[in-house]
């Protein structure tokens, strides 16, 4: 299936050094368009970090990183974002101030072309485009049913609605690749189970491939089309869901000897 | 998870929440300069009040701008006072030089506020080029001297101009003006003989001016980045957003709001010293901002006013003055941060915006 599909994100034997402990040696991991992707392994093996080396958090200290035919080693954060990966976090990071419609609508902030002469001036053109902005922020926050409490302050929602506000950020910036940190940690089952349908919701929808770290095994079993697994910042194994949940040497890694 | 907005008309109400604070601004402005106008007009204001009028406007301007970069931004700028200082001795050379030329004063006044706010945003921009690209405490620190070195250049600085052009020296005096020639800058004597063009018309202006830059600002998308790299630096560059950019953004605006502040003032006296521009005037603006509260520019011009004025009402006790000065501020602060008189408070608005809405239902 694969195969036909468009390659999106190629990791090319990607690492990282802290002084003197590699935290990721040589990772390769490929998501194709419209994939969803999981990275799932023990506490400590370094799926962050792979994260924050794809967004460019971290510089990675060896390897390469194509996205959509582009190396981004010479890219900066904000330039990953432009080039269009998005992400969430496991410690969620809100802009806590903002209401959550302008949570959304900072999202769409390269989208916005009035500069900020045109905002003192309140231009025709500021006023055309911020009423769409808001349009689209809206319907953003309608998918994620987060509109009865868009005027809310962001830092106030409860976990579950945070957690799908960082999403809804996320995409509002127009991604390619979503790249989602534990998007399901601290929900119960009742949200797990609605976050899963939310999450292919946002891949038929919006056309992303979706790229996502995550403890929970009925989650990841349930959504991901393939599954790579980290351990000691290693490739341990990559297959489909049921290729993972046989493998010995996984469940050696979850479970110990 | 829900809250009251069930009803369908949230569209309108983020805009509500925001156009409140904006009104409240606006109406608090107008309103004190019509009362201030009528009293003036009738007597019943005093010399000393009077003569207070414009440097009030001026210390509101300057604090609004400072609230957009402390509070907006969330930057720690110690330095307010400098950008003043670059503003007013740029809008007391401007005026001098085209007193001659230019006899409409109120046109002088215009050039003189732009001149004096664009030449201290071009400041805020040098500075900011290195300082806002860092993290930390790095802007509090750079704009801390730089209002110190301001200070040290104008006060070396001498400035004359006549038939021929101008004539600068710096640390001795060495311009030989001929006849009907003005020295413009006197070192540590500043700027002497300058025509008293600032008017308390114009300071309200130039605030209800500064309330529209910033508030314009905030509800852009400027200002959602601003807010949004304050509130989290590392998510805003994962939206897209660039820091220094956005930061840098504030921080000219502010400055130039303190220019502007600062032109005004050194066209409302005669003889205007470096040394007025000083690390505490920065202190006090910031002060005024602080109190006001963060982000609150209602609050900043109520604090600005009341704090003003305070030093000269307490006058009368002379050497106790600061002292009782001190306490007020350290009653205020606790005050406004007792929780039983923000519960207070938010019952008493909450009722007022309930009625009001009730109000507005009926008329519907």
């Amino acid at each position: 299936m694969s195969g036909e599909k468009k390659l999106l994100l190629d990791v090319q034997g990607v690492g990282i050094d802290f002084g003197g402990l590699t935290a990721v040696q040589n990772l390769n991991l490929k998501v194709y368009e419209g994939e969803i992707v999981g990275l799932i392994g023990p506490n400590g093996a370094g799926k962050t970090t792979v994260f924050n080396m794809l967004t460019k958090v971290y510089q990675p200290s060896r390897g390469k990183i194509i996205f959509d035919g582009m190396d981004l080693e010479k890219k900066n954060i904000v330039e990953t974002n432009r080039a269009g990966i998005a992400r969430t976090f496991q410690n969620i990071r809100l802009f806590s101030g903002l209401s959550v419609l302008d949570n959304v609508m900072t999202g769409y902030h390269n989208s916005i072309t009035y500069s900020p002469f045109a905002a003192v001036l309140r231009t025709p053109a500021f006023r055309r485009q911020e009423r769409e902005t808001e349009a689209k922020a809206k319907e953003l926050l309608k998918i994620m049913e987060l509109d009865q409490v868009m005027n809310v302050t962001a830092g106030n929602l409860p976990y579950g609605a945070q957690r799908r506000l960082e999403i809804a950020r996320a995409l509002a910036t127009g991604p390619k690749l979503l790249l989602l940190d534990e998007p399901a940690a601290g929900m119960n089952p009742q949200e797990t189970e609605e976050l899963m349908r939310m999450i292919r919701l946002i891949r038929d929808s919006f056309g992303v491939s979706i790229l996502l770290i995550e403890h929970d095994m009925k989650l990841v079993m349930g959504i991901c089309e393939r599954i790579t697994v980290l351990n000691y910042g290693m490739r341990l194994a990559q297959g489909t869901p049921e290729e993972i949940q046989a493998n010995p040497e996984v469940i050696k890694a979850y479970l110990g000897d | 998870m829900r809250t009251e907005n069930t009803t369908g008309k949230t569209a309108i109400s983020l805009f509500d929440a925001a156009h409140r604070g904006r009104t409240a601004s606006f109406a608090l402005v107008i309103l004190l300069y019509a009362v201030l106008r009528a009293m003036q007009a009738g007597g019943g204001l005093s010399s000393l009040f009077t003569s207070l009028l414009v440097p009030v406007t001026c210390y509101i301007v300057a604090a609004i701008g400072l609230n957009l970069n402390v509070g907006v931004s969330g930057e720690l700028n110690l330095g307010q006072a400098g950008f003043m200082s670059v503003g007013a001795f740029t809008a007391v050379c401007v005026s001098g030089r085209l007193a001659a030329t230019l006899p409409v004063p109120a046109l002088r006044l215009v050039i003189a506020i732009i001149l004096g706010a664009a030449a201290a945003a071009l400041f805020g921009f040098l500075i900011g080029i290195p300082v806002l690209k860092l993290q930390g405490d790095y802007l509090a620190i750079v704009t801390l001297a730089f209002g110190q070195i301001i200070k040290s250049l104008i006060t070396n600085m001498y400035l004359g101009f006549d038939a021929n052009g101008f004539q600068f020296s710096f640390v001795e005096n060495k311009c030989k003006l001929e006849p009907g020639g003005k020295m413009l800058l006197n070192g540590p004597m500043g700027a002497t003989g300058t025509e008293r063009i600032a008017t308390f018309t114009a300071g309200t202006v130039l605030i209800i001016a500064a309330l529209f830059i910033v508030y314009n600002l905030i509800y852009s998308k400027s200002g959602r980045a601003i807010m949004a790299a304050r509130d989290n630096r590392i998510a805003a560059e994962l939206t897209g957003i660039n820091i220094s950019s956005t930061k840098m953004l504030s921080f000219v605006v502010s400055a130039g709001l303190a220019g502007s502040a600062g032109a005004l003032y050194g066209l409302n006296y005669s003889t205007l010293v470096p040394n007025k521009f000083d690390f505490n005037t920065s202190i006090l603006i910031l002060v005024y901002v602080v109190l006001g509260g963060l982000g609150n520019m209602t609050g900043t011009i109520i604090s600005t006013i009341v704090l003003v004025l305070l030093p000269e009402l307490l006058r009368s006790l002379q050497d106790y003055r600061m002292l009782i000065y001190a306490v007020v501020l350290i009653m205020i602060m606790l005050l406004t941060n007792n929780e039983k008189v923000k519960t207070f408070f938010k019952t008493v608005r909450s009722r007022f915006v309930k009625t009001a809405a009730a109000g507005g239902k009926e008329a519907a």
